[in-house]
């Protein structure tokens, strides 16, 4: 108070107009902080300054990482989608008995059913997942009761899915799954810890999702027959006597065959979803800025505003 | 006379034309696909015959061969197209489907031509192969040494 009454005589001494204003301005601007001090008790208080000014620049480094995340994920699934077209013909090959000669596991004798889940570890991308994960949850709910239903994540996410609710029918999980693009060595990884595990099944499947376009993608199964199965099916009699090795050897081969390229089709998907998603977030950081630039610049005129009033009001009461 | 001539004319020539008899339909072609992991040489293409190298020896495909499935050694595949000419590689390992509509589906897991494979340094590989052969006592292991072994032998065997 002190310094106040200095103030007053201080301007009234110099009689200029622009010092008094000066002065005033600072004296009542400090007054008004400690009135207007946003731990003062109002429920419903409108953010200062400051707040917008940490929420802006938060929302803009996000959409900077979002941004290049996007360009990652592009130059990704370039690349995946150039090596997916080899795949796709391997992989069509790799089927092509099977569809040729249409074997069929008849749904009364399957009491062991193996399902090999593909994803990948890193999320951001979607509902690529989550797709998968709910595939495989159909399938176990569908299967007749009284089969035993086994899963095969390859995938951190999809453990992650599963664990919870369908913990007990995991039965192996891969990891490190995703950071670089998928080659023939690990699908063979994957296929001999498959065949180690000595499960004897007698209808497996492969959910995955198989690319489509940049936009879209859909989520698959595509079957795999034990040598057995293979072994007995009526259609398979035309094929020339075939050695019980021979057709192991040849099922264990499909086997890695099918998985390679269920894992090159959903590296494509997961890498087109991602840059879909980051594209949308950085859309709607985009949109958050520029709504949030325009609160900030009016709250600061609704701040300037106020002070002037209160300038004008303190002159006035003055006089 | 003239009549006689236009007589003739008028009774369509029956003439036995003569030419090569029609090429004799050998039934469906072959849809031959050969593609590794990484790249496609044959998508649904029409060969003569196919030379591969099985576990159960050398079979040659040709069209309408009898259906069947078998597992590949490392070796050499002979691709004896349409025009005559005829192509190789050399495969590590795969299988090949032979199905009733005469498509053969060859995949393999490496694939390279003859051009590709450097005899000097095939014959070291073997070298060495052969003197890790007689280190190991563990049945794996010696197992998977023996594969490597022949397969060294396999691709100096193509080269020479």
């Amino acid at each position: 108070m002190k310094a106040s009454f200095f103030h007053f005589t201080f301007s009234l001494r110099l009689r200029s107009s622009v010092c008094l204003t000066f002065i005033a301005v600072t004296m009542f601007a400090r007054t008004s902080a400690l009135v207007f001090s946003p731990q003062c008790g109002q429920v419903r208080n409108m953010a200062t300054l400051k707040d917008i000014t940490i929420r802006l620049k938060s929302i803009k480094n996000i959409q900077k990482i979002t941004k290049s995340m996007k360009m990652v994920a592009a130059a990704k699934y370039a690349r995946a989608e150039r090596a997916l077209k080899p795949s796709r013909v391997y992989g069509a090959g790799a089927l092509a008995l099977y569809e040729k000669t249409d074997i069929q596991v008849a749904e009364e004798k399957v009491n062991k059913h193996l399902i090999i889940g593909v994803s990948s570890d890193r999320g951001l991308c979607g509902a690529v997942h989550s797709n998968v994960g709910r595939a495989i949850k159909s399938q176990i709910a569908l299967s007749r009761p009284g089969t035993e239903v086994m899963v095969i994540n390859v995938g951190d996410k999809l453990r992650a899915l599963l664990k919870r609710t369908h913990g007990k029918h995991i039965l192996l999980s891969c990891k490190e799954v995703g950071r670089k693009p998928p080659s023939f060595g690990d699908a063979s990884a994957v296929a001999t810890e498959v065949l180690n595990l000595g499960y004897e099944y007698d209808k497996a499947s492969v959910i995955f999702n198989r690319f489509k376009s940049v936009i879209s993608y859909k989520t698959e199964s595509k079957p795999l027959f034990s040598p057995e199965t293979v072994a007995n099916a009526e259609s398979m009699s035309v094929y020339d006597d075939i050695d019980a090795d021979v057709l192991r050897s040849y099922q264990e081969f499909a086997m890695v065959n099918i998985i390679y390229m269920a894992m090159k089709e959903s590296t494509t998907a997961e890498q087109s979803a991602r840059m879909t998603a980051m594209d949308s977030a950085s859309k709607n950081a985009s949109e958050m800025i520029d709504r949030l630039t325009l609160t900030f610049n009016r709250t600061r005129q609704a701040v300037i505003t106020k002070e002037l009033i209160e300038i004008i009001s303190g002159a006035a009461a003055l006089n | 006379m003239m009549a006689a001539r236009i007589f003739r004319r008028a009774i369509p020539v029956v003439r036995q034309a003569r030419s090569y008899a029609d090429v004799v339909s050998t039934g469906p072609q072959m849809s031959f696909t050969f593609a590794s992991p990484t790249k496609v040489f044959f998508k649904e293409a029409s060969v003569k015959q196919v030379d591969v190298p099985t576990l159960n020896g050398m079979f040659g495909i040709l069209p309408a061969h009898v259906p069947t499935l078998q597992v590949l050694r490392p070796g050499v595949v002979t691709i004896f197209n349409d025009d005559g000419s005829a192509t190789k590689y050399f495969v590590s390992s795969g299988s090949i489907t032979v199905n009733a509509d005469s498509s053969v589906q060859l995949l393999v897991e490496e694939a390279a031509t003859l051009d590709d494979l450097d005899i000097d340094a095939a014959k070291a590989n073997l070298e060495q192969a052969q003197s890790e052969m007689s280190g190991i006592s563990d049945e794996a292991v010696r197992a998977a040494a023996q594969i490597n072994l022949e397969a060294h032998e396999a691709i100096v065997k193509a080269l020479a």
